[in-house]
């Protein structure tokens, strides 16, 4: 058993290697494409949805280990090392991020982990705002999407390193407005074994905090559980996973609309589409699968470092730096 | 999967019609991108074609190729490669399906606030779904 442990983590450990090592040999195979005339481009047609469905298939298996949204790492990534337009990345992007939650919706509702009276007022407000953000991000020049989409990744970057969450956090007194919304919930808890009563404060500021949320979510065609998740559990003072479970459920709204503004406006191709969302859902499950043999924090801590390298990478390539 | 006794009835309910609606969206999805794949039918935009296109930015993908925009592709999902966006608007559109479920719950239930703000959210969707906010070209 121990030796199965080890060659799984061995594995997983490889997999990350080949992940940064595949990017930049793509980021090479991409800038020779680029210079290669269309009409004479040598590869396949099909070397490309393949490529995107492995690639896929291995960030999926690493959001689930890293407990990150595969649509954070997705844009970035595929943005910085494919030759797919950026346009197009975050149409697919934000497909990703909705298929996903859209899948893990059911069971996180039933469950009563995620919570849909504390979902449908974010929801609206996150909604709206991704709208403007997708109106915004496909009228922008390339170069500043890319240079934006850099910073605002090393920004994920530091939040995920330094970001605390609190399991049970205290709220004293709900304020008026959930109070007047009826926002809050009881649910059982396996590792404890008890029933958790949980209500919610300071609903006015996470709703301003959902506007901000709502526009990096359009215009960058990330899915946005990395700010939801501090939002519900360190403002709204939501259990950790209750804020977890209804910021994955939340993305099932907020991207829809978005991508709703992606479609409408052509930027979805579904060569691109399919195989990523397919990869991705296929990682997941195996992802889940292994999540129990796997140490997680190594596996989070080498995606932040593979985060932070796409995030430059981004900011580098809308600056000009490195094209 | 333990279904938890505190959870209410509309997020049942929503939670049910989720369930089925992505289980059939993923099916669709994969069907549809192997009659693609399969070149079972005419596509708009051959195959091959792709990787010349899909680096340029999505006017000038659009100039290029006469992609419609908006619901543009629903008069010709006859071509394999348009017959995909069934299940991509299906998925788009699931979330108005489920608002749409739990809003006479929340009526029956005398909630105001959370009708309107379940109102509220099903016309921003179908905004959207509908086209109203898109880039024009």
């Amino acid at each position: 058993m121990q030796n199965f442990k080890k060659s799984i983590l061995c594995f997983f450990v490889l997999s990350l290697f080949f992940l940064l090592f595949y990017s930049l040999s793509f980021a090479e195979v991409t800038e020779v494409a680029q210079q290669v005339n269309s009409s004479t481009n040598s590869l396949p047609w099909w070397f490309w949805p393949l490529s995107l469905f492995i690639f896929t298939f291995i960030l999926g298996i690493l959001a689930v280990l890293a407990g990150v949204g595969g649509g954070v790492l997705y844009v970035p990534l595929v943005s910085s090392f494919f030759p797919f337009h950026i346009d197009f990345v975050r149409g697919a992007g934000l497909f990703v991020a909705l298929t996903g939650a859209l899948a893990a919706g059911p069971g996180l509702l039933r469950q009563g982990f995620a919570d849909l009276r504390l979902t449908i007022p974010l929801a609206l407000i996150a909604s709206t705002c991704a709208i403007v953000g997708a109106l915004v991000g496909l009228k922008l020049p390339s170069n500043i999407v890319q240079t934006l989409l850099g910073i605002t990744i090393i920004f994920i970057v530091i939040i995920m390193a330094t970001a605390k969450k609190s399991e049970f956090p205290e709220v004293k007194e709900p304020d008026a407005l959930s109070q007047a919304l009826h926002i809050s919930g009881i649910f059982y808890d396996p590792s404890i074994g008890k029933e958790v009563e949980w209500k919610i404060h300071r609903t006015p500021l996470g709703l301003g905090l959902f506007i901000l949320i709502g526009l990096i979510a359009g215009l960058f065609g990330l899915g946005a559980g990395w700010a939801n998740v501090p939002v519900l559990n360190l403002i709204l003072g939501a259990p950790i996973k209750v804020a977890v479970a209804t910021s994955k459920f939340l993305l099932s709204i907020t991207d829809t609309s978005a991508a709703w503004v992606y479609l409408n406006s052509g930027a979805v191709i579904p060569m691109m589409v399919v195989p990523s969302v397919i990869g991705i859902m296929l990682g997941s499950i195996v992802g889940v699968k292994i999540l129990a043999v796997t140490k997680p924090k190594i596996v989070r801590w080498i995606v932040i470092i593979v985060l932070g390298f796409a995030g430059l990478r981004a900011l580098l390539k809308g600056l000009g730096i490195w094209t | 999967m333990t279904e938890n006794k505190y959870v209410k009835e509309e997020q049942i309910v929503y939670a049910n019609l989720l369930d089925i609606g992505m289980k059939i969206g993923l099916a669709v999805l994969i069907i549809t991108f192997v009659i693609y794949l399969l070149g079972l039918l005419p596509n708009q935009i051959p195959i091959n074609e792709l990787p010349n296109l899909w680096k340029l930015n999505v006017h000038d993908f659009l100039e290029k190729t006469g992609f419609p925009t908006g619901w543009g592709w629903f008069k010709s999902i006859n071509k394999g490669d348009y017959l995909n966006y069934i299940p991509i608007a299906f998925l788009g559109g699931l979330t108005i399906l489920c608002y749409i479920r739990v809003l006479p719950i929340f009526i029956k239930k005398k909630d105001t606030a959370y009708t309107i703000l379940t109102l509220l959210e099903i016309l921003i969707l179908v905004l959207a779904a509908a086209g109203i906010f898109k880039i024009g070209h």
